[in-house]
Parts: structure tokens; sequence; C-alpha cells
């Protein structure tokens, strides 16, 4: 099976890896994200091997994107003010600001999990593939990062 | 409430996305090796593809899907095809003077690279038969020199990638019959009844 157009891969992800990034990243910081993540895509796109999972290796690089990102703000702090509630406003449903905050803020493999997994509706085994890890270390991941929400939360 | 209902109901939202960036900065990049677009015409939608060396398909959609034509070109071309109308303004425009009969030919690089030797050289010469004429499948064989391969010659008409710029419309059967056309017959006799009242106008 050869690689399908890449057009038709970005058409079929696009809005799942929108999302994935407005909850990794914040509405803010998701549209420079989502472009740079397709871009890469795009650079590398021929070295995929046929009949590689595309979707997870999408999300795979739309996380290092993420995690560009998250780095790059650590260099250039926002008003907390701005940064939480900016952009926000104009989505459609009614965001848990406190709570996607406080998943913005969880370790790097866990924010990944917990988005993935609650986002996105990844298994177990996709969380996996785009971590790059087993499925029990997805499962331990994911279990932190609740673990560390419902302290925060609750 | 717990955490995990909290979750699964209040999505973070998502954010748009502007395909005109993308397929710019993938053009600017050099990335994007295959660009394609959709064009109107008055033979129904076509769907467009260049790559850098120039225009490699022409395509009823409704003749063939848009999926399994971008699928070939991602075969045959390279993978990384994006639809970048921009690319290919220039050929939408030509192929716009061509149907209100302000244009003869098309001047346009040409990509052959989803034709073979033997279809390369039936359609090269199949490019020379001048607008609102026709010559027949034995006329373009002997051409080129293969007399005895007017079936041959057919087949690699009937499998040119870039019809109405490449005029396979313009080669007909011996005998006063149509033949056959990539685009059903009721194309062909548009582009010739087109091309001869484009011929007395000019």
């Amino acid at each position: 099976m050869a690689l399908p157009p890449f057009q038709l891969a970005l058409d079929h992800h696009r809005d799942s890896l929108a999302r994935f990034l407005v909850a990794t990243v914040g509405p803010q910081e998701a549209e420079d994200c989502l472009q740079e993540t397709l871009i890469a895509a795009l650079r590398a796109y021929p070295r995929l091997r046929d009949g590689s999972n595309v979707r997870a290796w999408l999300f795979t690089i739309a996380r290092n994107k993420a995690l560009d990102e998250h780095r790059a703000r650590v260099r250039r702090p926002v008003p907390v003010a701005e940064a939480d509630t900016g952009g926000a406003v104009a989505l459609a449903d009614e965001p848990d600001e406190e709570l996607w905050s406080a998943v913005r803020a969880l370790p790097p493999k866990q924010r990944a999990a917990v988005v993935l997994r609650f986002v996105n509706d990844f298994s177990h085994r996709d969380v996996a593939a785009v971590l790059d890890c087993s499925e029990e270390a997805a499962r331990r991941s994911l279990h932190e990062g609740l673990a560390r929400l419902r302290r925060e939360m609750e | 409430m717990n955490v995990e209902d909290r979750l699964r109901k209040g999505a973070p939202g998502t954010v748009e996305f502007d395909p005109a960036r993308f397929a710019d900065r993938a053009m600017k990049e050099g990335i994007a090796d295959v660009a394609y677009a959709h064009a109107d015409s008055p033979l129904g939608p076509l769907l467009l593809a260049a790559t850098p060396h120039g225009l490699a398909c022409v395509s009823y959609s409704d003749f063939r899907s848009e999926d399994a034509t971008l699928e070939r070109l991602a075969a045959r071309l390279s993978p990384r095809v994006v639809e970048a109308p921009a690319r290919l303004d220039d050929v939408r425009r030509q192929l716009d003077d061509y149907f209100s009969g302000r244009r003869r030919s098309f001047e346009l690089p040409i990509d052959w690279g989803l034709v073979g030797d033997f279809g390369r050289r039936v359609l090269g010469r199949t490019a020379a038969i001048p607008y609102g004429s026709v010559a027949t499948y034995g006329d373009v064989a002997r051409a080129i020199g293969s007399p005895r391969a007017a079936r041959a010659t057919g087949n690699a008409l009937g499998a040119n990638p870039m019809p109405i710029v490449v005029p396979c419309h313009r080669v007909v059967a011996s005998g006063g019959q149509m033949g056959g056309y990539t685009g059903g017959i009721e194309r062909k006799q548009h582009l010739l009844t087109l091309e001869r009242a484009g011929d007395r106008l000019c």
C-alpha cells in the first residue's frame, strides 16, 4: 500500500490535531502550532514507511511542536490573565478553563496522555504509539496525570 | 463532578486552519511536489495538478473520482500532494479562455511524468494537430513512424493524463466515426463543436 496523498491525510486528521493542540498549548498558540505541525509533516512525509500509522505519526509531530511551544513560553512568559482567558471567548463550547489550565501545566507525557485519551478518544495503544512507549507506560502516564489533576481540582 | 467527567464534558474547543496559508508556505519551501486545484468548466468539474516542472494532469472529476486521481498522482509522482489553487491560476485562466473561444492553443510547461515513452510520442504528435482540425488514429500512428500501431495509439490517447490541453479529442476514427474519449464521447463532441465555432470566430 503506497502512502496516501498528503492532502487526504491532512483533511482527515486536521480537526482532531487542532483539538489536541488547543488542549495542549492553548487557543492562542494552537493555530501557529497546527501550521508548523503540518509543514513539518509534509516535509518529512516521503520518508514515512508505507503502511505506517499516519495518524500516530502526525500526532507525534504535533506533540513535538507543542513541546517546542512550551519551551518557548518558559523563555517568554505571558501575563497570567492573558494566557488564561485570551482567545477562549471565541470558542463555541464553554471551556472549563480552570481544568484545562491545569492540564497544560502537567508534565509533558502526562499532559499528552490525558489530552489524547479525553480530547481525541485515542485507545491506550494509540496513545502509546504517539508517546513512543509501551502500552503499560502510556496507562501509567495517564493515571499519574489524572491523579495529579484530582489533587489540584478536588 | 470528578476530573474524568469534567475532561469529557468541557472540551477546550478548536482553532481555524487556514489552508491558503499552509499551501503558500508549502509552495515557498518547495515541499509541495504535486499541487492541485479544482476548476469548473462547461464539461463539468476538473481536477488540475502540476509539479514544479509543469502541468501533469487534467481530470474530469465526474468521470474519475478525485480521490482516485490524487492516489494515482501520489503513487506515480510523489505522495506530497497538496491542494494549492494559486499554483494552477494560469492553467485555469487559459482553460477559461479556451472554453470561451478566446484561446486556440495552450502555452503551458508540461510534466510528462505520468506518460510512458510511446505515449509521449503519441501525445507529442497529437499536440501538433491544429485547433479546429482532426486526424485519425492511423494518421498519428504513421506520423510517429509506427504505422501498424493504430490501436496502441488509441490506447495511448485514451490514457492521456492532460485532456483538453493535449488535444486528444482531435484524433478520431477513420470513416467519419468519433472513436473513444477519455472523458466520454459527449465531451469529445462538445470540444470539436466548440473548436468549429471558434474557428469561424477567430
